[in-house]
């Protein structure tokens, strides 16, 4: 498929010596919903700037459906629709002259009919004629997402979209990245709510210290670097893992009276049955076992450790 | 260079609305001021003073009235049109638009040039209510108005883009411009100081302008028509290379 997208060689060093983003590859296919994870100040903010076009990349291209972004920016621009973090607003704007100011500003014709839905279906229809400094603060959210849909982009961004935006309204977002993406909106959103990106990406970016340190389908990153956990719900406490068991790297929570055992689900040898008769030699009774498959989080974190590790260890 | 029309007129509608919330602020000014200069000037001190240069006193601070005013008037609404959203942030959407520079420069620089002209065109029609005005080439007036309005919204517009904070905003046009403006033959004629100040004072550029602008009315300056109209085509030529650097650049506007 044709990249709607496509990052390469992209970086950007300020002024200061700060590198913000160094060596970036990305190629984004339409339609999909893409989530770019990173602690803060990891370069997320950055990317998407140079891509929208605020921010001017020091090396590197960035192509839009074929369109390079500094020679055909007009082209590149157009099909590009932001959300940026911040709630930057005009205060004394209306509503509804802000988003048609804005469909302008991209040089689309007037569409009364498609500003109309759109407002409604973010639910700011009613408060049209309001203006812009007597919203709350998510609703002064919903009117940035509506800016930046205003002149129907192609790829919309969504720099931290819920962060510090209540639960109905993140709802609500969830439902219209999905209502969006029906319509073959390619959607970039970045966030460090790591469930967000499980609940919505087809695919997860993961950016450490301006470094794109992985890419992969979620649910093959989740299975690929996914580790099992088995706990066992002893019958009596234990003191101490008992030596007959150190081959397994087990650890004892629960005060005693849980037996905690890591794995990896894919091995060969997982290592489950061994120890299950192992224990039943020691005649060591459980009442009860479960497993957990790791989440995104705990994937995320330990990759952002171990490359950040690996960043000390070549320093 | 120029595609995106649409861009340029919403930015453009935006400004002058803009200007519109504060309509009546904007249109009493000016009328309050030129009442104000025209009874002080004009009346009590105006009474005492000889003509100058063949003109009725009252009659001869009319063009440096509407120059002065026009002057701090585009500085002030041409770098407050681009400083705001750099100060609010909604630049962003902006440089993210599919918008040339020169269609942001048109925008912001042909709203504010606008309200300037109007500005210029009241406190012209207010004069006629204390003076007989008599204008002696006036297409070259309005033409020279329109110069002075794009020039000076266009270096307004520079400020904006270079100030970083309010008291920035501020600090050209009150310390430099408005000086400069005053002591550059606004209220008088050049002939009337001692001979050494003369020379001191032509190399003050705004002399040129607002002498070149009384030539339209009076058919006659402090210096000739053509160096004047030099003098205007050169701040104009500086003000646009400032410009087209900034945006290659990026100045303050990219990081």
């Amino acid at each position: 498929m044709q990249p709607v997208l496509s990052i390469a060689g992209l970086g950007k060093t300020y002024k200061s010596g700060h590198t913000a983003l160094s060596d970036v590859d990305l190629s984004i296919n339409k339609g999909e919903i893409f989530a770019l994870l990173g602690p803060n100040g990891a370069g997320k903010t950055t990317l998407i700037s140079i891509v929208c076009g605020i921010v001017t990349p020091s090396r590197g291209t960035v192509s839009v459906a074929g369109h390079d972004h500094a020679r055909d920016y007009r082209a590149a621009r157009s099909m590009i629709g932001l959300v940026p973090q911040e709630l930057h607003t005009d205060a004394f704007e209306t509503v509804l002259t802000t988003v048609n100011f804005s469909r302008g500003l991209f040089g689309k014709p007037r569409d009364p009919a498609y500003i109309e839905q759109l407002l409604k279906d973010l639910t700011l229809w009613d408060k049209r004629d309001s203006k812009i400094m007597e919203l709350s603060g998510g609703m002064k959210r919903r009117v940035m997402i509506a800016k930046a849909l205003s002149h129907e982009p192609e790829i919309l961004f969504l720099d931290e979209p819920t962060a510090g935006v209540d639960v109905e309204l993140r709802r609500d977002m969830w439902n219209m990245v999905r209502g969006l993406r029906e319509r073959g909106v390619t959607i970039i959103l970045t966030t460090h709510y790591i469930e967000e990106a499980e609940e919505m990406a087809d695919r997860v970016g993961v950016i450490s210290k301006g470094r794109l340190i992985l890419v992969e389908e979620k649910n093959a990153l989740i299975k690929k670097l996914g580790r099992k956990t088995l706990t066992l719900n002893l019958a009596e406490p234990l003191e101490s893992v008992p030596e007959d068991l150190s081959q397994w790297k087990l650890e004892l929570a629960g005060e005693g009276h849980e037996l905690v055992y890591e794995f990896d689900s894919h091995a060969e040898a997982t290592g489950v049955p061994s120890l299950l008769r192992r224990l039943s030699d020691l005649g060591i009774a459980f009442k009860d076992l479960h497993t957990r498959q790791s989440s995104l989080e705990d994937i995320f974190v330990g990759l952002v450790h171990s490359s950040a590790d690996e960043a000390e260890k070549a320093a | 260079m120029i595609a995106n029309l649409r861009g340029i007129r919403s930015i453009y509608m935006f400004e002058m609305a803009r200007f519109g919330r504060t309509f009546w602020t904007s249109l009493m000014l000016p009328v309050i001021t030129t009442t104000l200069y025209f009874i002080v000037f004009g009346s009590a001190i105006g009474s005492r003073m000889s003509e100058v240069s063949a003109v009725p006193y009252g009659l001869f601070i009319v063009p440096g009235l509407m120059m002065l005013t026009m002057f701090t008037e585009s500085i002030s609404n041409a770098s407050f049109g681009i400083y705001m959203p750099k100060w609010t942030g909604t630049i962003y959407e902006m440089l993210s638009a599919p918008m040339s520079p020169i269609e942001l420069l048109i925008a912001y620089v042909g709203a504010a040039a606008t309200k300037s002209v109007i500005i210029g065109s009241i406190i012209f029609a207010t004069a006629h209510l204390f003076v007989d005005v008599q204008v002696a080439h006036p297409l070259f007036m309005v033409a020279f108005m329109v110069l002075m309005a794009v020039t000076f919204c266009l270096f307004g517009f520079i400020i904006g883009i270079w100030a970083q904070s309010f008291e920035q905003l501020q600090v050209i046009p009150m310390l430099v411009v408005y000086p400069l403006t005053f002591l550059g033959g606004a209220f008088y004629s050049l002939d009337m100081l001692p001979k050494a100040w003369q020379t001191v004072t032509l190399f003050n550029p705004v002399v040129y302008l607002i002498s070149g602008f009384r030539w339209t009315f009076f058919g006659a300056g402090d210096v000739g028509i053509g160096v004047s109209m030099g003098a205007v085509t050169l701040f104009l030529a500086i003000c646009l290379a400032i410009v087209f650097w900034m945006f290659r650049t990026g100045y303050r506007l990219k990081n």
